[in-house]
């Protein structure tokens, strides 16, 4: 496996997502790749700290403020 | 997933169901308790897309105002949740029309961009790189590394990989293929990847050598 292929097939690695064949390929690919363990591990990592930190927070006083206009407009019948 | 599995989760009614059937039956609590629990993450879309805080407000108090108006539309077998994405998605979109004096705008634009697949920062990063910002300094990295991405990749990200939808659900909430979404999503994932290597890349001196790229 080129480290082309092995980019192409990272989503399904990342999603589990690859047939068991595939997969023990790719692992195989990545155990002899050091860059393409780093790309895995660098991808995988950015979608979790990304998941992880919620950066467009609703704050609590907005959220109620924006929640009761729904909820009053919606009470009349918008 | 075993067969019986799957027919026991088909048979299990989504409890959000049950919230509409209410609100359709003139109970406006059940609506109260169903943007309680989704005006986070519709904020949050929203801004996203539209990149503006006060743009964000307004689509998320209109999005919410109109799936209550088309409730009827609504269709039992699909997820209220991603029912909801989409109208939030539709009106983030014309909300950026708005700005752009009538412009078109699309999720479809500036992907012509070919910063692309080909990973070129190969460097490992720090053990737990984010621990080297504080929480503000930490979310400004991600927000202006997110915001650096075309629209259409963006989007595909913030839905697929931040607020959970699968693939399926990203591309019929987008109107895309499943070929387009899986496409964007690499692309942006790897994009944002390269991008945060910047900031989370060891330290100089603790670099894995680069005379070797990828093959």
């Amino acid at each position: 496996m080129t480290c082309t292929e092995f980019i192409s097939l990272l989503d399904d690695l990342i999603d589990n997502s690859a047939a068991s064949s595939i997969r023990a390929e790719i692992e195989a690919h990545m155990h002899e790749c050091e860059h393409c363990e780093v790309v895995f591990n660098t991808t995988r990592k950015t979608i979790e700290i990304y998941r992880s930190h919620d950066i467009y927070e609703l704050p609590n006083d907005l959220r109620e403020r924006l929640h009761s206009a729904i909820m009053t407009r919606c009470k009349k019948g918008c | 997933m075993s067969t019986i599995q799957s027919i026991a989760e088909e048979n299990e009614q989504h409890p959000d169901v049950a919230l509409v059937e209410r609100v359709r039956g003139g109970d406006v609590s059940a609506y109260d308790e169903l943007v309680r629990k989704y005006e986070r993450q519709i904020f949050r879309i929203a801004q996203h897309i539209t990149q503006n805080r006060e743009d964000a407000e307004d689509v998320m108090q209109d999005a919410f105002l109109k799936a209550y108006e088309k409730l009827d539309q609504f269709q039992g077998n699909a997820k209220f949740y991603t029912w909801l994405v989409r109208i939030a998605v539709n009106e983030s979109l014309m909300r950026l029309r708005k700005r752009r004096t009538g412009k078109m705008v699309s999720i479809d634009e500036d992907l012509e961009t070919e910063e692309g697949t080909v990973p070129r920062d190969l460097a490992d990063w720090a053990p737990d790189p984010e621990q080297n910002y504080n929480q503000s300094e930490l979310a400004e990295i991600l927000r202006k590394t997110i915001q650096g991405l075309p629209q259409g990749f963006r989007v595909v990200f913030a839905l697929r990989d931040v607020e959970g939808l699968s693939t399926e659900e990203t591309a019929e909430t987008l109107g895309l293929s499943v070929p387009a979404v899986k496409s964007r999503l690499l692309r942006a994932r790897l994009q944002l990847r390269e991008r945060l290597s910047r900031y989370f890349k060891k330290k100089t001196g603790q670099a894995v050598p680069q005379e070797a790229g990828l093959n």
